[in-house]
C-alpha cells in the first residue's frame, strides 16, 4: 500500500479536476449532514424550552382539583363542586409522607383601582407556602405572614404586570389599592416570571392570603384547589397515589365510586409533553437522515461515472505497478473525501442553521455534539459505502482492456 | 512445417556476445482468447530468449500475435500455457498482485498512444511507478527529474501533455518507463504516432539507452526502417515465430538525425 498522504493528495487532485461535479457530489451531503444537527438540534431547544417552563412552574408540583358537581344526573363540568376543604389541605400536608408543602388556592378575578388608575386581572388566595409551591420569590417587599393568614389581613402581593399597570414605575410596596371597594396594601412585588408553557402572562396577577379571599371576598368557605410540592421530582408519582387515597378516605368515597376530585399531576405532564417531542424530533431526524442517504447515492453515482471516465487512467497506473488495491484504495479515498469534506461543510452550515432557527424562535441555543457525532460519522460510513462498489470495480479492470478503453 | 522452420531460424541466430543471461526466457507459450462461443489462438506456442543488452524489433501483420505477445513479456496479461520467465522468475504462476510488483520493478512500459496521466505534470507522470514503488517524495522528484533529463526534457518538467508535442510526450513515457530501473524496456509501436524526424529521435534515445546502459529492448513494430535500428529481428505470423536474424546493416539514429533537414517549426 502506498504511503498514505501521497494518496490523499492524488485523491484531491482527482477531485479538484472536476471541481463543480464536486462541489454538487458534496451538496449532498452537506445538505443531508446539515438537515440531521439542525432537526435534532432545534428538536432539543424546543425540549429544552418546554421543560424550563415546566420547571419554572414547580417540577414537583401537583395540584388537586374538585370534580364535576353531579346534580340529578347533570354533570356540571370541571372544578364546580366544593368539596374541597381547608381541611383536606392541611390533611394533605400532615399525612402525606412524599408531600413537602400543600396551600389551598382560591381565585377570583376583580378590578383593583389604584388613583385614577384601575386593572382588571385575577386574584389567588395561598397560604404562605406560596413561594416554595410555586418557586416564586418576592422583587421588591415581603410576603404576607402566616399571622396575615390566620387574621385575614387585607394586604397583598402584585404580579409584576399589574404593578407596571397601575404604578407606571413609581413603588408599589406601602401604597393602598382598592379591590371590591376595599382598601388592601401593598406589600411587595413577585419577580416578573413571563409566560406560561399556555402563552399566558403569568405575571398577570395578584397574590392574597387565601382567607381574605375567602371570607372577605368571596364569602364561601370551601377551596378552589390545592396545590402540593412533592419532596421531590421522583416522589410526584408517590405523592399523587397519596394524596387521592387520603381524599378518598375523608371524603367517604366507596370502593365502586369514582372520585371526587382530581390530583394532577405536573412531573407527568411535562414527561409526556417531552415524549410528544421526542417523537417529533426522531420523525424529523429520520426524515433528515433519509436525504443525507440520498446524499450517498449521489457519491456513489459520480464514483461510477468517474470509474468509467477514467477507465484508461486505472489502465495506465495499472500498466506502471499499481496493483488492484491500489487503485481500489484510491477511488475509495476519493469518495471518502467527498464525504468527509461534505460532512464538515455539513456541520458549520447544520450548526448555523440551528443558531438561526432557535434565535428567529427565541429558544434556546442547543447545537447537539451528539447530533454531529452521529452525523459526520454517518456521513464517512457512507462515504464508504458510495465509494467501495465502484473502487471495487476499478480495482478488477483488465489492465489490457482498460488501456485500451476509448 | 512453419514451426520447424522457425526453430532454425532461431537456431541460426547468433547467440549474443554481450554479458550474461537471457533477462526473458519463453518456452511454448499459448494464449487463447475466447470470445463468446469462439476460440481465438492469438500464440501457438512461441520460444525464444532474449539476453541481456539485446534490442529485439519484433514484427508482423496485424493479428500475427506480436501485440499479445508484447503484453505478456510486460506482465499485462497470463498466457493460456507454457513458461515465461523474467530475470528467472516464472511469471505465468504469479498473482495479479505480483504481477503488478514486477510491471512496477522489471519492466518499462512505452505505448504507440504515449498513455500519460492527462492534466498532470510531466514529473508527476514520471513519478507514477515510483509511488507505487512507496518511494518518499524526495528521493521520487529526484529520480524523475534525472530520468526526464536523461530524455531531454529537464526543462519541461511543469508542463502537461497537452503543452507538449508528440515527440516529447514520447519522451516523457519513456523517463516514466525507465524511472524505475527496470531490467527491460518494452515499445508497443512507440513510433507509430509520430512523424519520421520524432521517430528517428525516439530511436536514437533507445540505441543510446541500449549501447550506453546496457539496456534490453523489445521494440514492436510493422516498419521495416525502424526494425533496422534494432540489432535483432523477430518475425511473428499467425501466432508462430517465422524468422528471427541478427540485422546485418544496423542503422545508427544519431546519423540519420545529422543527415536530415534541421526540424521545421
Amino acid at each position: 500500500m502506498i504511503l498514505l498522504l501521497t494518496i490523499f493528495r492524488v485523491a484531491f487532485k482527482a477531485l479538484g479536476r472536476n471541481k463543480m461535479r464536486s462541489i454538487l457530489t458534496m451538496l449532498g451531503i452537506i445538505i443531508g449532514v446539515g438537515a440531521v444537527i439542525a432537526m435534532v438540534s432545534v428538536g432539543q431547544g424546543a425540549q429544552q424550552t418546554i421543560s424550563q417552563q415546566i420547571a419554572s412552574a414547580g417540577s414537583n408540583m401537583l395540584f388537586v382539583t374538585p370534580g364535576a358537581l353531579n346534580s340529578g344526573g347533570v354533570r356540571m363540568g370541571q372544578g364546580t363542586t366544593s368539596h374541597l376543604l381547608v381541611e383536606d389541605c392541611q390533611a394533605i400536608e400532615r399525612e402525606c409522607p412524599a408531600v413537602k408543602y400543600a396551600s389551598p388556592l382560591v381565585r377570583t378575578s376583580c378590578s383593583i383601582v389604584y388613583g385614577n388608575q384601575n386593572w382588571l386581572t385575577n386574584v389567588q388566595g395561598y397560604d404562605t407556602h406560596f413561594s416554595q409551591i410555586k418557586l416564586w420569590d418576592v422583587d421588591k417587599g415581603t410576603f404576607f405572614t402566616d399571622q396575615d393568614v390566620l387574621t385575614a389581613q387585607r394586604v397583598c402581593v402584585l404580579g409584576k404586570t399589574v404593578a407596571d399597570n397601575l404604578f407606571a414605575g413609581a413603588d408599589p410596596v406601602g401604597q393602598e389599592i382598592r379591590m371590591r371597594n376595599m382598601p388592601w396594601r401593598v406589600i411587595g412585588v413577585l419577580k416578573a416570571k413571563g409566560q406560561s408553557g399556555q402563552g399566558q402572562d403569568q405575571d398577570d396577577t395578584i397574590i392574597a392570603p387565601y382567607t381574605t379571599v375567602q371570607k372577605k371576598m368571596l364569602g364561601i368557605t370551601f377551596i378552589n384547589s390545592i396545590m402540593v410540592s412533592a419532596v421531590s421530582q421522583e416522589a410526584s408519582s408517590t405523592a399523587q397515589a397519596e394524596i387521592t387515597d387520603l381524599l378518598r378516605q375523608r371524603h367517604r368515597i366507596a370502593r365502586s365510586e369514582d372520585d371526587d376530585f382530581q390530583v394532577r399531576n405536573l412531573a407527568d405532564m411535562a414527561e409526556l409533553a417531552n415524549n410528544s417531542n421526542q417523537v417529533m424530533t426522531l420523525l424529523l431526524a429520520s426524515i433528515a437522515f433519509v436525504s443525507l442517504i440520498v446524499g450517498g447515492i449521489g457519491v456513489m453515482n459520480i464514483m461510477l461515472v468517474s470509474v468509467t471516465e477514467r477507465t484508461r487512467e486505472i489502465g495506465i497506473r495499472m500498466a506502471v505497478g499499481a496493483t488492484g488495491g491500489d487503485v481500489q484504495f484510491q477511488f475509495l479515498t476519493e469518495a471518502v473525501v467527498l464525504a468527509v469534506f461534505g460532512g464538515l461543510l455539513g456541520v458549520i452550515i447544520g450548526s448555523l442553521a440551528s443558531k438561526l432557527i432557535s434565535n428567529a424562535l427565541g429558544w434556546p441555543t442547543l447545537v447537539s455534539t451528539t447530533a454531529i457525532g452521529v452525523a459526520f460519522t454517518f456521513a464517512a460510513v457512507i462515504g464508504i459505502a458510495a465509494g467501495w462498489y465502484p473502487a471495487l470495480k476499478a480495482s478488477r479492470l483488465d489492465p489490457i482492456e482498460a488501456l485500451r478503453y476509448e | 512445417m512453419e514451426h520447424a522452420q522457425a526453430l532454425t531460424n532461431t537456431d541460426l541466430h547468433p547467440v549474443p556476445s554481450q554479458n550474461g543471461g537471457p533477462v526473458i526466457k519463453v518456452e511454448n507459450l499459448h494464449k487463447v482468447y475466447e470470445m463468446g462461443d469462439t476460440k481465438v489462438h492469438a500464440l501457438r506456442g512461441i520460444s525464444l530468449e532474449i539476453c541481456q543488452g539485446e534490442f529485439v524489433a519484433i514484427m508482423g501483420a496485424s493479428g500475427s500475435g506480436k501485440s499479445t505477445f508484447m503484453n505478456l513479456l510486460g506482465c499485462l496479461d497470463s498466457p493460456s500455457d507454457g513458461t515465461y520467465l523474467l530475470d528467472n522468475t516464472n511469471v505465468a504462476l504469479l498473482s495479479r498482485i505480483e504481477l503488478a510488483r514486477i510491471r512496477n520493478q522489471h519492466v518499462g512500459f512505452v505505448f504507440q498512444g504515449f498513455n500519460l496521466l492527462s492534466r498532470t505534470s510531466a514529473l508527476e507522470n514520471v513519478e507514477l511507478p515510483l509511488i507505487y514503488a512507496a518511494m518518499r517524495a524526495k528521493e521520487r522528484h529526484k529520480r524523475s527529474r534525472s530520468a526526464l533529463e536523461r530524455v531531454g526534457l529537464g526543462e519541461r518538467t511543469d508542463h502537461i501533455p497537452s503543452q507538449l508535442s508528440g515527440g516529447q510526450q514520447q519522451r516523457v513515457a519513456i523517463a516514466r518507463a525507465l524511472v524505475n530501473r527496470p531490467s527491460i524496456l518494452l515499445a508497443d509501436e512507440p513510433t507509430g504516432n509520430l512523424d519520421s524526424r520524432t521517430s528517428v529521435e525516439i530511436m536514437s534515445i533507445f540505441q543510446e539507452l541500449n549501447e550506453k546502459e546496457n539496456l534490453t529492448i523489445v521494440l514492436v513494430t510493422h516498419e521495416p526502417d525502424i526494425a533496422d535500428y534494432a540489432k535483432r529481428v523477430i518475425h511473428f505470423r499467425d501466432g508462430h515465430i517465422m524468422r528471427d536474424y541478427a540485422v546485418q546493416k544496423r542503422r545508427s539514429a544519431a546519423e540519420v538525425l545529422a543527415g536530415m533537414p534541421p526540424a521545421e517549426d
